[in-house]
């Protein structure tokens, strides 16, 4: 499927705030969120991210992803990980583990989303602050339009999706797809 | 056992469609193809002439059907008519981020077929 077979919202969503950042979750922890290329090395990413898809819980994976062995999950971010992707990775200040990542894929002249926070940073606002600042930095380079699925049970994640602007089109499908548009004059200069 | 191997004109279909004749090349199941429209630009006689030259490359024997109308239901009427004991399909396709997204044919059978269902990846 391609960007030309969805229905994106007329209205851009936002403004949203660009990395490097960062925010004290609802649990009083510091979160550093970092662009992948700009803030932060490819390996260096790919190691911290390593390590939290390892730890990933395997209910919280979602359509096959995050992968289950250390090899798949090695090829997975590989592929996300590439030049013309957009990564976020969010770290918890106290250990400088990685605890969530965002990353916008393209797929033609759209982008595929996907965001995973790890089970201890769930709840807290995490989230949220990672969506965000994913868009933020998709806006800040030149994305303008961001598609995503997301299982039908899943509460709790479609609730944010739409709070953030995501948009529900009509495919027929065990998971729902939402749809985003960007405004790249409208991101937040935040600290 | 009794076959019913659906194919359409999506690359899951292509990879279901060589792992099934692999596997009864050694197994000698009764196998029935039934070709089917999944919204993919290949007409139905392409994907007909692909599933043919595929039963004479791996040497299989097979008979070739064609699903006309909604392919979910004629899938699941023909397994149910004819007495088959399996029916088979392509198990989805992956998105650009690598995640797994089930056609609305597959969802179809599996929530709807009487026979066990099996989904190639």
């Amino acid at each position: 499927m391609s960007g030309g077979e969805r229905e994106f919202p007329d209205e851009p969503a936002g403004p949203f705030p660009t990395p490097p950042r960062e925010a004290v979750d609802d649990e009083r922890r510091t979160i550093r969120y970092r662009a992948v290329g700009t803030d932060l090395g490819c390996e260096t990413a790919r190691s911290a991210l390593v390590d939290m898809y390892r730890a990933f819980d395997p209910a919280d994976r979602a359509q096959g992803i995050p992968p289950s062995t250390e090899s798949a999950i090695a090829d997975w971010l590989d592929a996300i990980l590439t030049d013309d992707a957009r990564n976020v990775v969010a770290f918890a200040d106290a250990t400088d583990a990685a605890v969530g990542h965002a990353t916008l894929v393209p797929d033609g002249d759209v982008y595929e989303l996907a965001i995973f926070v790890l089970q201890a940073y769930q709840g807290a606002g995490v989230g949220t602050e990672l969506l965000r600042t994913a868009l933020g930095h998709g806006a800040a380079t030149g994305v303008d339009r961001v598609w995503l699925t997301v299982e039908r049970w899943n509460g709790p994640a479609v609730a944010l999706y739409r709070k953030t602007g995501f948009e529900t089109d009509e495919a027929e499908s065990f998971e729902l797809e939402m749809c985003l548009r960007l405004a790249p004059s409208q991101t937040e200069s935040t600290g | 056992m009794k076959l019913l191997l659906g194919v359409g004109g999506r690359t899951e279909s292509a990879r279901a469609l060589d792992r099934t004749l692999s596997r009864t090349r050694e197994t000698g199941d009764d196998l029935t193809v039934a070709v089917f429209d999944d919204g993919d630009a290949a007409s139905l006689d392409d994907v007909e002439a692909r599933v043919r030259d595929a039963l004479v490359s791996h040497g299989v024997d097979g008979e070739v059907r064609r699903v006309e109308r909604d392919a979910g239901s004629g899938l699941v009427g023909l397994a149910e008519r004819e007495g088959f004991d399996r029916i088979v399909l392509g198990g989805g396709e992956r998105s650009p981020m690598g995640k797994v997204q089930v056609g609305a044919v597959a969802q179809y059978v599996v929530v709807n077929a009487p026979v066990t269902v099996t989904l190639v990846r």
